[in-house]
């Protein structure tokens, strides 16, 4: 009697919101989402049967491609699981743990940034766009005096690292550090207690914390829920267990309180990155790599390593036949593509305006959603 | 020439054509003027590479606009498509010759004893072009984005209507010029109608579909809306109308609550009279004054634009019926009482009052760090 007059939009996977090339098949009433249905794949590229046919370092610059915002830490799970399956963890010298967890601290700020500006922008808000990217700028700039790079770093090798810290480096850090706290408050003065942002963001995309540990989602979108679980925690890796720093959690589990935890995690990331430099100063220059062989042949067996990237709980299952340089299994645990499972059930009932805050909220990379 | 014809069509003419030609060069120039601001306000520089500060961008815009392929989508509508972007141009163009810019009679093109319905009714028939250039799309973005400013414009046309409705019982009249005239006797309207000055500059933004209530052309949701399929000049004229119309509710602006070309209350300052008595140049002042105070309202919408992120749908009609239109019922029922009372000085007061309220409230000192993460205590 009552005819409901639905109408299919394709949402991407050209659309200037969806971060990449992710579709949407959405059905609406008006503006009121009755279905989301993700629709992935468009940046397949194979990575993971790649890697069955290349030495493990040579595997090192794909990953920089899966989340291609975060390449720091997709080259920490990577070598960490390598190492693990050689049984090599133990040996790499403290330098180059603090290293790594530097580089992959600096990239959770940028990859928080980034986050921030898009997820800014697609509620309407232009100005943190310009505002973040400004400090991004100064994080990749970092980026780049390490490794040449300032996107796919490439920037970690199986046992340590592939350089010593360029002088000077480490000032600049220390100059970035204390400068960073400010440019968080005055994106927070922007948009915390904006009534705008806070209409937008607030009791969109609900989700409990067991709903979110049914579907494995992990990362802020987790925490948000009140959740306290960060894998430098709860699984430490490198040097996290003598470095100091809090785990932001919220409390309803929507889009504000996802925001409150990622702007928290960058003040934490600065608080880390404070306490690395005295420390990495005490250690000798050059000790960066373990003595390990050449020609990496890892035993038989299989490893499942996780670590905490900026979007969540990234793993690396290896399994090495003992006989050959390249792996013969590896898959990889993206936490984006994980966590955009949970989109149907946030979207539905919510408006066509509120699909994109949650793409937005979910901090997907396509790159590591497909890899 | 009979002197009739003179008076009537001739000179009318002269004078609305001089208008919409200086009109569209502050159009054009408000395109630049936006993006050096923007680009000020959000820590980068804006086209500064045509020309000196780039401001022959203004000449090179629409140049490549004219240049531009004109696509039109196969399964468009086509006299529809066409219409779209013409429809909102010619209300947004007429309405300039009944905005009095200086010191009447010269330098208005057409003295209508009701400007302001007339106005009213002609703004307003410019949302036809945007239904109709969406719907005639025949893209599903399109369309949401033509039937958002259908219904968007049509709630705010309401509380748009009536907030002018006080001023017009202070004045008793539709004339602008009149209206104009009453300021600079008594105090400008924004202090006698502080209620009806904050909606009508609300609802002037939801008119012309600027932040924060773009939603017709939400670029992050409907990709652009009701002009996604329109390319070169036909786009340039859903902009040059959007920036039109934005040019006419500033103009309206300072004509209904500050004051429009004088620069006095209670019959001291650059009122009128004193205008009129420096001759030419006292005239040219009178309009340089209107011109400043619009292009200060043309900047407030830049700065909302930098400022704002966008609201929802449901909340923007929540905002328009629950809030505006009751303030605006409110505003009209006291100020009427008021005015039947022969008690207007006490709306400066409270007009007065208000203002300084709301300064201390903005002013308060607030902690500096607006921290409002939960870190857990682990």
């Amino acid at each position: 009697m009552f005819d409901v007059h639905e109408m299919e939009v394709n949402f991407g996977p050209q659309h200037p919101s969806t971060h990449g090339v992710l579709r949407v098949l959405l059905r609406v009433d008006g503006e009121r989402i009755i279905d989301a249905k993700p629709i992935i794949g468009y940046l397949h590229r194979g990575t993971e049967k790649l890697f069955e046919h290349m030495a493990y370092p040579q595997c090192i610059p794909h990953t920089d491609r899966m989340d291609y915002v975060a390449s720091a830490t997709n080259n920490l799970g990577f070598v960490e699981a390598v190492e693990k399956l050689m049984g090599v963890t133990k040996q790499i010298p403290k330098r180059a743990q603090l290293m790594r967890v530097m580089l992959s601290e600096l990239q959770r700020i940028s990859s928080h940034l980034l986050w921030l500006a898009t997820h800014a922008i697609d509620i309407g808000a232009m100005t943190p766009f310009f505002y973040t990217f400004r400090e991004r700028e100064e994080v990749l700039d970092l980026f780049e005096q390490y490794c040449g790079a300032r996107l796919t770093l490439n920037c970690m090798r199986i046992g340590g690292m592939p350089d010593d810290l360029p002088p000077g480096w480490l000032d600049d850090v220390e100059r970035f550090c204390a400068k960073f706290d400010a440019a968080v408050d005055e994106y927070e003065s922007l948009l915390t207690n904006n009534r705008i942002w806070k209409r937008r963001t607030v009791g969109i995309g609900v989700i409990t914390a067991e709903e979110a540990i049914e579907w494995g989602i992990t990362g802020p979108p987790l925490r948000g829920t009140g959740k306290e679980w960060d894998l430098r925690r709860a699984q430490p890796y490198e040097c996290y267990p003598e470095l100091e720093f809090d785990i932001p959690v919220g409390k309803n589990g929507d889009t504000y309180d996802r925001y409150l935890v990622r702007m928290e995690e960058m003040r934490q990331s600065n608080r880390i990155l404070k306490q690395c430099i005295p420390l990495i100063k005490a250690t000798p220059e050059g000790d960066i790599k373990a003595k390990i062989s050449r020609v990496i042949r890892p035993p038989e067996g299989e490893v499942y390593h996780s670590i905490e990237s900026p979007k969540g709980e990234l793993g690396y299952y290896i399994v090495s036949d003992g006989k050959t340089q390249n792996a013969y299994r590896c898959h990889v645990r993206p936490p984006s593509f994980v966590n955009l499972q949970a989109l149907p059930a946030m979207a539905k009932g919510h408006l066509v305006s509120d699909l994109v805050a949650l793409i937005g909220t979910i901090d997907i990379v396509l790159g590591e959603v497909d890899r | 020439m009979s002197p009739l014809f003179l008076k009537y069509l001739v000179w009318p003419l002269v004078k609305f054509l001089i208008a919409f030609l200086i009109v569209q060069v502050i159009v054009a120039a408000m395109n630049w003027v936006e993006r050096r601001t923007l680009g000020l306000m959000q820590a980068r520089l804006g086209p500064n590479r045509v020309g000196w500060k780039g401001l022959l961008q203004i000449v090179a815009d629409p140049i490549k606009f004219i240049l531009k392929e004109d696509i039109v989508p196969s399964s468009s509508e086509k006299v529809a498509y066409f219409l779209g972007p013409m429809l909102p141009l010619i209300p947004a163009f007429l309405v300039f010759c009944l905005i009095p810019f200086g010191p009447p009679p010269t330098y208005i093109a057409a003295r209508v004893n009701v400007a302001l319905l007339l106005i009213l009714a002609l703004t307003s028939t410019g949302v036809y072009g945007i239904i109709l250039g969406g719907w005639a799309s025949n893209n599903k973005y399109s369309l949401m984005g033509g039937l958002r400013s259908a219904a968007q414009m049509v709630s705010y046309e309401v509380p748009f209507g009536l907030s002018i409705v006080g001023v017009l019982m202070l004045s008793g009249s539709f004339d602008l010029v009149k209206i104009v005239r009453y300021q600079e006797t008594n105090a400008w309207n924004f202090l006698a109608q502080i209620v009806a000055c904050f909606i009508f500059l609300v609802a002037m933004n939801a008119e012309n579909n600027r932040t924060p209530f773009d939603l017709p052309e939400a670029e992050s949701e409907l990709v652009a809306g009701y002009h996604t399929e329109y390319s070169a000049m036909k786009f340039a004229f859903f902009m040059l109308a959007e920036y039109s119309a934005m040019l006419v509710n500033c103009c309206l602006m300072v004509s209904l609550f500050f004051g429009g070309w004088t620069l006095g209350m209670f019959g001291v300052g650059l009122t009128t009279d004193v205008l009129r008595s420096w001759g030419l140049w006292g005239g040219l002042l009178g309009c340089a004054i209107f011109t400043a105070k619009v292009m200060a309202f043309m900047m407030m919408y830049v700065w909302f634009r930098a400022t704002f992120p966008r609201f929802r749908f449901d909340q923007l009609m929540d905002l328009g019926w629950k809030w505006m239109i009751p303030l605006a019922l409110g505003n009209i029922f006291v100020t009427g009482i008021i005015v039947l009372a022969g008690q207007e000085r006490l709306l400066y007061w409270f007009g007065g009052g208000a203002i300084v309220l709301t300064a201390f409230y903005l002013f308060r000192p607030r902690p500096k760090v607006v921290h409002a993460s939960r870190v857990s205590e682990a």
